[in-house]
């Protein structure tokens, strides 16, 4: 019998979902959550399963991840994301000893021993200070998409900002697009005031050489070397990084 | 697990409202206290009742932030909540309030709570090991002495000392021996109900017929181990829980874990296992009080080393599979302590360890059934 599973990962922002059969990834997609959980579980199911033209028995078992994951009826197992994101991490970056994750609705960092079984975790998860939703809305005030903002962060010199709070932050932005700042600078520090929070976290966890970075913002290059810069260590990014919750949900499923 | 002595202790604190009322009318003195370094054998040896107000439940907090600064320890708002809105009974009886002077959130709201009830503050002294400190601490027990004996007309005399620590001890040998159930491996009873239990049990005004309410408990608990019955499952992670004092209103954490499929099997925390040890005899019986008080591992004191030896003492004893460290939220001596906590017990024990900062409100409850449930799964995949 093949060993077919399946990881969903409901986020706040994205539900991504992966198939894995016999170890490898043959199918992977991702929608928008929107307000509904349970079904952007459901059509993310669907579709992996349109997309490998399989049905719903041939998948010996569905594990789901993420804040949504207690809304998916149909999941075999629900697992946290912090236990799924250090599996998923070991698979794409093998040895893994820390990662961090940055999410829509908060950051974390999770300590591994190096075989993808969590030893310790940090999260900040008491707001959007440092999560993928702060540079949503800094983005939507720049009028720009997120790829844009790090563009413009790439190229230009970041202007500062300090409130860590996403409500003052966006006041404090206002403020410098009516002082003429160029949005090139405030991009650039939008991505700074991010990346100048992870040392405090990361600090708190035990000293590694190189940091496998995974979330949906790994995949933007701007953000990758400012925080790089900000850590003074080397970021490994997976090449799925958004996918490594949902990865680690269909590995520790084919375990079941 | 049905149990009818279990139930009994489940609505002790209910009934004892009435039976306070009740013996108020009769004549009966009432003394509230808050905290553990409070001495309830001179109280008791005043002929008074010493009981544990109220201070654990959201409810009154924004009532008390109308005087209070938000970013304060919830413990001190609902404190201060209580008796500003005249919401607990024990409260509303008390003919005064025993206070300390812990920390520095404390000290001050009793500045403001004194207006609204008499109180006797004690000034704590915040290290352990210094001679002058005991000394210090004798004086202060002699003050609330001479306060308790005027404010009553009774002489506490030596012999009613004696009783009353004899009393207490039996006291804190019954809650020890409850407490104790749960080395065993599996526990014969969750931690939300012994936590119910060691809540109740300080409202109870009749301390003999609590002890033996407590012993039943014990003893029925006992007889199931022997019989190899338990309701609980046997794999559940072991959770050892250290830092601010919990009862029913703020029992969130403990909830949380248990519902994710933990099992707290030890309370390091002010009424439950910070203080099970007896107060020695002594030919200088206030001294002996002074001394067995002064001992209490809470973070208030500086340095605090006894709190990590028991800590990681306890996690071996209890065969814990994690220390949980709870903080509430601007408790500045739990949240500092923590960090070296937490480099104690892990080069002690080898154990996880996680620490949480909240409050009593139900607004993170879905971030910190992440982190527990997430702390859970590491704890089963060791």
């Amino acid at each position: 019998m093949t060993d077919i599973t399946v990881g969903i990962d409901i986020g706040s922002t994205a539900t991504k979902a992966v198939l894995v059969n016999d170890g490898q990834i043959t199918a992977q997609v991702v929608i928008p959550s929107g307000w509904d959980p349970k079904q952007a579980g459901r059509d993310a199911y669907d579709a992996l399963l349109q997309q490998s033209k399989l049905g719903e028995t041939d998948v010996k078992a569905v594990v789901a991840t993420g804040y949504g994951r207690i809304s998916l009826p149909f999941a075999d197992r629900r697992v946290t994301e912090v236990t799924c994101h250090g599996r998923g991490a070991e698979y794409m970056v093998p040895g893994s000893r820390l990662v961090v994750d940055i999410g829509g609705q908060d950051s974390k960092v999770i300590a591994l021993d190096g075989r993808g079984n969590v030893t310790d975790f940090l999260m900040n998860d008491k707001c959007a200070a440092g999560t993928g939703r702060f540079l949503q809305v800094m983005a939507g005030v720049l009028d720009l998409t997120l790829d844009e903002l790090g563009e413009l962060a790439l190229v230009s010199e970041p202007a500062v900002i300090s409130s860590m709070c996403t409500v003052f932050a966006e006041s404090e932005v206002i403020g410098l697009l009516a002082r003429g700042t160029a949005k090139g600078a405030i991009a650039a520090g939008v991505v700074e005031s991010i990346a100048k929070r992870l040392p405090t976290l990361v600090g708190r966890m035990p000293h590694t050489e190189a940091i496998t970075f995974t979330g949906g913002l790994a995949g933007n290059s701007a953000i990758c070397q400012r925080i790089e810069h900000s850590l003074g260590r080397q970021l490994q990014v997976p090449k799925l990084p958004q996918m490594a919750g949902a990865i680690g949900a269909a590995l520790i499923g084919s375990d079941l | 697990m049905q149990s009818a002595i279990y139930e009994q202790l489940e609505t002790l604190r209910e009934n004892n409202v009435i039976a306070l009322k009740n013996a108020k009318e009769a004549g009966q003195n009432i003394v509230g206290i808050y905290c553990l370094y409070a001495p309830a054998e001179l109280i008791v040896a005043a002929g008074a009742s010493p009981v544990v107000l109220c201070g654990t439940s959201q409810k009154p907090i924004p009532t008390a932030e109308q005087s209070l600064p938000r970013n304060l320890c919830p413990l001190i708002k609902s404190s201060y909540g209580f008796a500003v809105t005249d919401t607990c009974p024990f409260f509303h009886f008390a003919d005064f309030i025993v206070a300390e002077t812990t920390c520095d959130g404390k000290k001050k709201m009793f500045e403001l709570m004194e207006e609204i009830k008499p109180m006797h503050l004690m000034q704590l002294p915040q290290i352990q090991d210094k001679e002058s400190a005991l000394a210090y601490w004798v004086k202060e027990l002699e003050q609330l002495k001479t306060r308790l004996e005027k404010t009553f007309d009774v002489e506490i005399t030596e012999q009613k000392l004696i009783d009353a620590i004899e009393l207490l001890n039996d006291e804190r040998r019954s809650l020890k021996e409850l407490q104790d159930v749960c080395r065993h491996k599996p526990a014969p009873i969750s931690g939300m109900k012994m936590l119910t239990v060691l809540h109740n049990r300080g409202f109870a005004l009749d301390k003999r017929a609590t002890i033996q309410l407590v012993d039943q408990l014990t003893a029925e608990l006992t007889e199931r181990i022997e019989q190899g019955i338990s309701t609980l499952a046997t794999d559940a992670p072991r959770i050892l829980l250290t830092g601010v004092p919990v009862g029913l209103g703020s029992e969130k954490v403990v909830r949380i874990i248990e519902e994710a499929g933990g099992q707290v099997v030890c309370f390091e925390s002010c009424g439950a296992y910070k203080k099970v040890e007896p107060v020695q005899q002594s030919d200088d019986t206030l001294r002996g009080i002074a001394e067995s008080y002064l001992d209490i591992p809470c973070s208030c004191m500086s340095p605090n080393q006894g709190r990590y030896q028991l800590v990681s003492r306890l996690a071996k004893e209890f065969q814990a599979d994690g220390v949980i460290d709870l903080t509430w939220q601007a408790c500045h001596t739990y949240n500092i302590e923590s960090f070296s906590l937490r480099k104690h017990v892990q080069q002690q024990t080898g154990l996880p360890f996680l620490q949480i900062e909240t409050d009593y409100s139900e607004s993170d409850s879905e971030q910190l059934k992440l982190r527990l449930e997430a702390f859970l799964e590491l704890l089963a995949g060791r």
